[in-house]
């Protein structure tokens, strides 16, 4: 009984390090189809690259220093890849959704070949920076603390992001351009500022997701197909472009992820696969989605 | 009903002026000069085992196999216009049924491959019946979400499919007893089954049926408003998809004799898309021939590329969304768009 | 002569903003019911809760004598409520013959075969086209016609529906005067077995048309009655312009020289 309670609280411990960390990752894909209807595919591969830049600069010895500067190498290509990724898809928007988002597929498969060519298809293992490295007591097992560091990150970052968003001016614009686009313009902003910078902020976050997940996730191929999946998953039941619901959907997500594989292993998938399509059949698009704007 | 003409006299029921040509619906005309391409195409496909070496013989039967996957993502994307991005599944579940059937079975042909058809055909129903209650890019997230489920289901069952090594030592398929293991009879038997999965993605698309799924796929709400319940008919279109790539599937399994979870996976269902991407969706010969050049880039090619196809294709991929929105048969398209049709439904060329 | 559709008690709110608030309509059959009123009535909403494209929040609606409230928009066009769009809604990468085809199609053809066939009611795309005045853009893409014909092959297409009721969301939107009075000759040439509901704001076109006359005003019924009752009511021009001034809604009558048109009060 008590050993069932401890891999209770382990697995309950995991599934806040994985929700936190692909509230991260999600946000910025939630917001970014929320506000330009462009879905963007290549959002699993910007964690990978993360992944890797975490483990070249990083490596398998890490200082604090190493990490740091992944961090902000990761931080920087991310904002420099999102504007990047927004002027290639600009064009097309006048002519599909799916034309943009196939664009982006095209962008993720460049991305992760070029990624594999350069990082080899082996595995890539990346340590936590030092002081992070042991182990700490918790409900008498050994619990990683680097995990304990990314749950106290993560929801630091999570309140940050709830904060920019609700409490600043700026996420005041981001929340109206979400529900009604045409009105913003028609208000003045101008949309591409708006458009690039969210792209930026959106895809810097994914990178940099991809760096704090490493020690978890390790870099290899394949990688960005499996965060893509659950980005998309937390995305479709949050409710696209919901802050809110990001964070909701990507709790649920890392628990059925780790208490789901705990239990059942395998199986897993299809809770996961059950919660989105029971999520879809009550509420169709996704459990906080905005109403207003009349976007179908 | 009777409908009269605008004038003052409502009682009098009408003729028109009469016309020269009864209407006849733009997608099911067959020009002659389609027809003369079409067969020469055969022609050649059937007489390559005689010109081309074995192995440049086999990877043209990949180039079938794939090709048929692709026509039938087609009948989805171009012309229902429900984007899949986990069309593979449904190949890939076709592959195991009758890799599984041949093995357990009989490899009598064309058992495994109707089995395949069937195995296809039934899980895309379970799949689409959630699926294509959304539409659009929630469509395409939960297509995907869909193919990982079912990618899970054939690395995790290993008694069936043999789990992450896949099935291999599929029996190889026989006709009137005798093994087809012959590059040349294998080929034949693709390319037969190849020309009658196109032949009913050709005849859905150029029927009522098909026209009604334009429909949907260009205005769903218009078409409500003209009594048309949307879901049954997209549903329909998934399943026959769904049953079209698993007869190709079951030509994989017959052809390469190995089944593994990556058939099913994310990469194959990309590469599909690509493939009617380039070569133009909603015509079913135009993503023909953008699977073959995916095939001939991803395996011909990949040697002198350094083993980096995948990255050409990419590439190509955001050329071609870019300049070329309706892929290679576009080119031909938008030359002859420009011309209306004639009365007689053919264009002044 | 009974109403061939009737709606009591219709309400449609978006949260605290009640579009349409209790509307009673009764419709004769063979109506041309035209529906008025100032922007914001509420008139094209009501319009969508008619034809089952929004869902009601009160209230109910007969169709024939049957309870058509719960009845989803697919259904109710199968019964015969067909409709036209505000703005055009057709199939824009397909001829304008195809898309009266695919109306015809689903009364007198078979959606479902797979096979390709040559239909047995071809005669009656064109006759659908013919009727209307575009016979002669049949083969060409809907992307490459012109607005006004645009606005003709949506009627059009849903003529080709068989409708018992047409609802006609302003029909005349954006037409020049000479477009507008090739549609009413249209409208006008219509069988009588058809019965018109329309939604419009040019006021000729109403008055030329409709044989009853509803209008609505924030989101409630203000009169209902014949078009001369209408016209004579004090109570519609106060609520379209804050005047008495008949002259100034309906034109009907010539301002004589020195007489202020403009309203003031």
């Amino acid at each position: 009984m008590v050993d069932w309670l401890d891999i209770g609280v382990i697995a309950v411990l995991n599934g806040l390090a994985i929700g936190l960390l692909l509230f991260v990752v999600a946000v910025g894909l939630s917001l970014v189809f929320g506000m330009m209807d462009v879905l963007n595919l290549a959002h699993g591969a910007l964690f990978l690259t993360g992944a890797y830049v975490a483990w070249s600069v990083a490596g398998e010895r890490p200082t604090w220093t190493g990490w740091l500067v992944a961090l902000a190498v990761a931080a920087v290509s991310g904002a420099l890849a999102g504007g990047g990724l927004s002027l290639l898809t600009g064009p097309l928007a006048r002519r599909s959704h799916l034309a943009q988002a196939l664009l982006t597929l095209g962008v993720a498969l460049v991305v992760a070949q070029l990624l594999s060519a350069a990082f080899g298809d082996d595995v890539r293992g990346v340590n936590p920076p030092p002081g992070l490295t042991g182990t700490v007591a918790v409900a008498g097992n050994a619990y990683p603390t680097y995990r304990l560091a990314l749950i106290g990150l993560g929801a630091g970052l999570a309140l940050a992001t709830y904060l920019v968003i609700e409490r600043t001016s700026i996420g005041a614009l981001v929340r109206a351009t979400v529900a009604d686009r045409e009105m913003v313009a028609a208000v003045g902003v101008d949309a591409r500022l708006i458009r690039v910078g969210v792209f930026a902020v959106g895809s810097a976050l994914a990178t940099t997701a991809g760096v704090l997940g490493s020690p978890i996730y390790n870099a290899r191929p394949g990688l960005d197909s499996t965060i893509l999946i659950l980005a998309l998953v937390v995305v479709v039941i949050g409710g696209l472009g919901s802050v809110r619901g990001a964070l909701v959907a990507a709790l649920l997500i890392g628990q059925i992820e780790s208490t789901g594989r705990a239990l059942l292993s395998d199986l897993a998938s299809f809770l996961l696969f059950g919660a989105l399509a029971i999520v879809l059949a009550l509420r169709p698009r996704g459990l906080f989605a905005s109403t207003i704007g009349g976007r179908p | 009903m009777s409908v009269a003409m605008p004038g003052k006299d409502r009682s009098t029921p009408t003729v028109g002026p009469p016309v020269a040509v009864p209407y006849r619906p733009t997608h099911a005309r067959l020009g002659w000069r389609a027809g003369v391409v079409a067969a020469a195409g055969v022609v050649a496909l059937a007489a390559a085992p005689f010109f081309l070496a074995p192995y440049a013989t086999t990877t043209l039967t990949r180039m079938l196999v794939f090709a048929l996957l692709a026509a039938s993502l087609d009948l989805l994307v171009g012309i229902a216009g429900l984007p899949s991005l986990g069309h593979a599944a449904y190949f890939g579940v076709g592959a195991y049924a009758a890799g599984w059937v041949a093995a357990h079975g009989t490899p009598a042909a064309p058992v495994p491959l109707l089995i395949a058809a069937a195995a296809g055909a039934l899980m895309a129903a379970a799949a689409g019946w959630v699926a294509v209650r959304s539409s659009g890019v929630f469509f395409l997230m939960l297509t995907l979400a869909l193919a990982e489920v079912i990618q899970q289901l054939a690395e995790s069952w290993e008694p069936v499919t043999g789990g992450s090594n896949g099935m291999y030592g599929i029996p190889a398929v026989t006709a009137a007893g005798e093994a087809l293991t012959n590059v040349a009879y294998l080929h034949w038997y693709v390319l037969l089954w190849f020309l009658v999965g196109l032949l009913v993605l050709w005849s859905l698309s150029a029927s009522p049926f098909g026209a009604t799924l334009r429909g949907i796929r260009d205005n769903e709400p218009r078409m409500r408003a003209i009594g048309f319940p949307p879901f049954r008919y997209k549903l329909a279109a998934f399943v026959a998809a769904g049953a079209v790539a698993g007869l190709a599937g079951g030509l994989l399994a017959a052809q390469q004799r190995l089944v593994t979870p990556a058939d099913l996976g994310f990469t194959t269902s990309a590469l599909a898309l690509l493939a009617v991407v380039i070569g133009g969706s909603g015509t079913i010969w135009g993503p023909c021939l953008g699977a073959a050049l995916v095939i001939l880039v991803r395996d011909s090619l990949a040697p002198s590329l350094g083993g980096r196809g995948p990255l050409v294709l990419g590439l190509v991929f955001i050329v071609v969304v870019y300049a070329l929105p309706r892929g290679i048969a576009g080119l031909r398209r938008s030359r002859r768009e420009r011309q209306p049709l004639s009365k007689a439904g053919e264009r002044d060329e | 002569m009974s109403d061939v559709l009737r709606c009591v008690g219709v309400r449609r709110a978006f949260g605290a903003l009640h579009a349409v608030d209790g509307v009673d309509l009764a419709v004769a059959q063979g109506a041309r019911h035209a529906l008025i009123g100032p922007n914001g009535a509420g008139k094209s909403t009501l319009l969508r809760l008619i034809a089952g494209g929004m869902r009601f929040t009160g209230g109910r609606i007969w169709f024939d004598g049957r309870d058509v409230t719960g009845t989803p928009e697919a259904r109710r066009a199968q019964l015969g409520i067909g409709q036209t769009f505000q703005h055009s809604s057709l199939f824009r990468t397909l001829t304008a013959a195809d898309n009266v085809a695919l109306a015809v199609q689903r009364r007198r053809g078979r959606s479902w075969l797979p096979v390709p066939h040559r239909p047995a009611w071809a005669a009656r795309v064109d006759e659908m086209l013919t009727l209307v005045g575009i016979e002669d853009r049949a083969h060409h893409l809907v992307e490459t016609l012109s607005y006004a014909e645009c606005r003709q092959l949506e009627v059009a297409v849903a003529l080709a529906a068989e409708p018992r009721v047409l609802l006609l969301d302003e029909p005349a939107a954006g037409m020049s005067a000479a477009s507008t009075a090739h549609l009413l000759d249209l409208l006008r040439g219509l069988p009588a077995d058809i019965t018109l509901i329309f939604v419009e704001h040019d006021l000729d076109l109403v008055f030329g048309l409709a044989t009853d006359v509803t209008v609505l005003h924030l989101g409630r019924v203000l009169m209902s009655g014949t078009p001369a009752d209408v016209q004579a009511s004090a109570e519609v021009q106060r609520a379209y312009l804050g005047t008495g001034r008949r002259g100034d809604l309906f034109g009907t009558e010539r301002t004589t020289g020195g007489e202020h048109v403009a309203s003031s009060t």
